[in-house]
């Protein structure tokens, strides 16, 4: 008996014991363990996601970095809007970003971003997105994660079908939502029809800086240009804009503007426009736009105001712009990785309609049309039409791809993904999204290469999924695995403002080439102090300006005399650390810029105004080391016309 | 009864320790790692004196030749030490950090360039720099990300000190 229960439990301990390292083992085989959806999300600590995912701030101007699967928040990078966490807009080197025509607009509201490509594949240089109320296009270094570049789009109101870039990165392209008049009169809205009209804009990237510069616009009849994409492989050098409210209603939209049985996608030949700037067939004409540029050796933004734009008239330029017929105002206007399919998601369609290049161009040369459009040839709809997928589901949005010919609709009405087949038009799947899904994202999603494991839904409607906020619930994207033939809903996550749209790729495009330092030698900024021995204050008039540097964990210098009340004293503060993620801060009681936060071999500045005398305390608003409690210094503030001189040290000695 | 317990207790615990070795051996990653620990625990209980011109440090630098003093060099060194390092060391007293007057009589000169190279791992597995780790309030040296040459150059500097 003894003996029997001994065996037993050896038995029993070696079948754990096997059962247990097989389970470990085998981890990519089908297991126990491999159905679970928490460890496809799951990167364990000190682990790395295996994509980024760039989702638009929405209403909060900026764009968010995230990493997929885990969903995790990684940075969120200010573009539009002032930040206080990170003084952007706020210290003397970033208020130029947010210049504009209009003045400095402190907030926005940001939409669609897209990844610079080279041969119709993303190279993770920079990301690009639009600002949709002040239009406006930002470009983010994926190097430092830092908005490099804002140009602002003259003649365009609601700049919504932006920025969408072409294969080889040569343009970003903005397009307006609302027509208006072109140049701005002061006329009467019921004059609308006719006289309105809508700019769709081509901002050139320079290959090497990426600097922007608008290369010409587009002056459409008075439509609603709602969203873009561009074509690739066969189809590169066109671009395709949707567009709504071909009724030109100017008032009670939600009905006047959905009378048209059809409206339009609109074909772009850019390579044609090219041929026609080339040849000068464009009108110059006088507007206002600024043109902010972050320099990165100097770490300061300019702002300059252009005065020009050249406008290219398409009924004057014949092969410029056709229309496809597309039914009920298309939302989504998106094109599969080959390049051949132009997806037209009709908002009000029981059906999607699906164009094809190959016919488009075969219609073009055939004249195959149907009437025209203030100029413009409107192809026959049966002639350009690939395809539809029948009753897909209600309010079609937004299609990706996976490269693997299938294809991905959102649905706002009946809230859910709906795969489907290029070619053969069948629905293959569908997984409701929770709740009124938006765009979606598939990492690579607007190039020739996607990278078809995950989908992100990106929902308008949160209500219960989250423990409760208020009446103000958080904002929600949502995981799907699309790597088999059926989708699986993988992770619920929070994020920031509304996410529209998202761009998405590989984390080894990136991760490895991004910025870990600034170089001091490198460091251009017209008040940078190197070394401690160049640390100093200077004053001119009522200005004062304190050369101060920051190592841990001290400033230099520490304790400064003879300033005045009245005085305009400026914050010039290096960063002396040469080693990764070793960053300071600075702040001064009573100032309006209430931190900067300075990256080793960085220099920032801020303006405190004294308002009354006395010894006010400034400190280190980053915990930097064991002594960062220490970090601090005193600026004696005197009356104004004080004698007190000019006087600054460290440790009682003077630098 | 009780033996019967005593011999199921016995089971069980041969049952764990196999669990555990398994697991321990599955996970060989974490094998090496707690490997290094106890090297290192090791090196840190083996507290013999030793000179400390003996010790070369961890890090990049094994061998230093120091020849005549290169006044070019030296010169060099002098520039990018006060770019890099006078914020927190001066040349001829005790600041944020040591001074470097001296310090070729202190340490070797491959210790010296290994402390300016590998500040890191030296203050937490060198026995003299965690001491001055110590001593110095836990102030980490920076890791200014100096080059080998430019290391070189500092390091020719401090000679002429």
């Amino acid at each position: 008996m003894k003996k029997i229960n001994k065996t037993a439990f050896l038995l029993l301990a070696i079948s754990l014991i096997v059962g247990l390292t097989s389970c470990v083992q085998d981890k990519s085989q089908k297991g126990a363990l491999a159905g679970s959806t928490a460890e496809k999300v799951f990167v364990a600590p000190g682990e790395y996601d295996d994509y980024y995912a760039f989702l638009s701030g929405g209403f909060s101007g900026q764009l968010a970095v995230h990493g997929l699967p885990s969903g995790r928040l990684f940075k969120v990078i200010p573009v539009f809007s002032v930040d206080g966490e990170k003084a952007y807009g706020f210290n003397e080197e970033t208020k130029p970003m947010l210049e504009t025509s209009y003045g400095s607009i402190p907030w926005d509201d940001s939409h669609h971003p897209d990844l610079s490509q080279t041969n119709g594949e993303i190279d993770g240089r920079w990301c690009f997105i639009n600002a949709n109320n002040t239009p406006r296009i930002a470009r983010i270094s994926l190097k430092t994660f830092e908005t490099v570049e804002i140009i602002e789009i003259p003649n365009s109101a609601g700049n919504h079908s932006s920025s969408f870039v072409t294969e080889n990165t040569e343009y970003v392209v903005a397009g307006t939502r609302f027509s208006i008049p072109v140049p701005q009169k002061d006329m009467s809205i019921d004059e609308y029809k006719g006289n309105f009209k809508g700019a769709l804009s081509f901002i050139k990237v320079d290959p090497d800086d990426g600097i922007m510069s608008i290369e010409f616009q587009i002056l459409m009849p008075g439509f609603n240009y709602d969203l873009s994409h561009p074509g690739r492989g066969k189809s590169h050098g066109w671009m395709f804009f949707s567009t709504y409210n071909t009724e030109e209603a100017n008032s009670l939209l939600e009905v006047n503007a959905s009378q048209n049985d059809k409206d339009f996608i609109a074909a772009i030949n850019w390579k044609k426009a090219e041929e026609y700037i080339k040849a000068g067939k464009f009108k110059t004409v006088p507007t206002k736009y600024a043109h902010n540029v972050y320099d990165e050796s100097t770490h300061s933004a300019t702002s300059t105001m252009e005065k020009t734009v050249r406008i290219l008239d398409p009924a004057a330029l014949p092969g410029l712009v056709y229309f496809m017929p597309t039914p009920k105002s298309p939302h989504g206007c998106d094109v599969d990785p080959t390049g051949e399919y132009i997806v037209g998601s009709g908002k009000l369609a029981a059906a999607l309609t699906v164009h094809s290049f190959s016919k488009m161009i075969k219609a073009i040369e055939e004249k195959n049309f149907d009437g025209e459009a203030y100029g413009i040839p409107i192809l026959s709809f049966d002639a350009t039409l690939a395809g539809t997928v029948q009753q897909p589901g209600l309010g079609p949005l937004h299609t990706e791809f996976d490269g693997k010919g299938n294809a991905y609709t959102t649905f706002f009405i009946s809230s859910e993904i709906v795969k489907w087949k290029l070619g053969t038009w069948e629905v293959l799947d569908r997984k409701p999204t929770y709740y009124s899904v938006g765009h979606l994202m598939i990492p690579g999603g607007n190039s020739r290469k996607p990278f078809g494991k995950y989908v992100l839904a990106m929902n308008k409607i949160t209500k219960d999924r989250y423990i409760s906020t208020g009446p103000e619930v958080c904002q929600s994207a949502q995981l799907y695995d699309i790597s088999g033939d059926k989708m699986e809903l993988l992770l619920d996550f929070p994020t920031i403002g509304e996410p529209h749209y998202a761009a998405g790729c590989p984390t080894e495009l990136i991760h490895p080439y991004t910025q870990k330092i600034y170089k001091l030698e490198d460091n251009k900024h017209p008040y940078v102090t190197k070394s401690e021995h160049e640390a100093k204050v200077v004053r001119d008039g009522n200005n004062v300006h304190i050369y101060m540097t920051m190592i841990r964990s001290h400033f230099a210098p520490d304790n400064i005399e003879g300033v005045q009340t009245g005085d305009r004293v400026y914050f010039h503060v290096t960063n002396l650390e040469q080693d990764y993620d070793v960053p300071h801060g600075i702040s001064i009681i009573g100032a309006k810029t209430s931190e900067l936060l300075i990256m080793p071999g960085q220099t920032e500045t801020f303006v405190w105004e004294p308002k009354n005398i006395g010894v006010w305390p400034f400190y280190c608003t980053d915990f930097c080391s064991a002594l960062h409690q220490e970090m601090q210094g005193y600026v004696r503030v005197s009356p104004k016309g004080s004698d007190v001189p000019l006087k600054w040290s460290l440790d009682g000695e003077d630098l | 009864m009780k033996i019967m317990k005593k011999r199921a207790v016995l089971s069980i615990a041969v049952m764990t320790l196999l669990t555990t070795f398994l697991i321990l051996s599955c996970s060989g990653e974490k094998k090496e790692e707690a490997k290094a620990n106890t090297a290192t625990q090791n090196a840190s209980t083996e507290k013999k004196e030793v000179n400390p011109m003996d010790n070369k440090g961890i890090g990049p630098i094994k061998n230093v030749t120091l020849g005549e003093i290169d006044p070019g060099r030296a010169a060099k060194g002098k520039e990018i030490f006060q770019a890099k390092c006078s914020a927190c060391h001066k040349e001829t007293k005790k600041y944020i950090g040591p001074a470097p007057q001296g310090v070729l009589t202190r340490r070797s000169p491959e210790w010296i360039m290994n402390m300016i190279l590998n500040p890191e791992e030296m203050v937490k597995n060198d026995d003299i720099a965690k001491k001055l780790f110590e001593e110095f309030m836990y102030v980490p040296m920076a890791n200014q990300s100096l080059t080998e040459d430019e290391a070189r150059s500092v390091l020719e500097y401090f000679r002429t000190l």
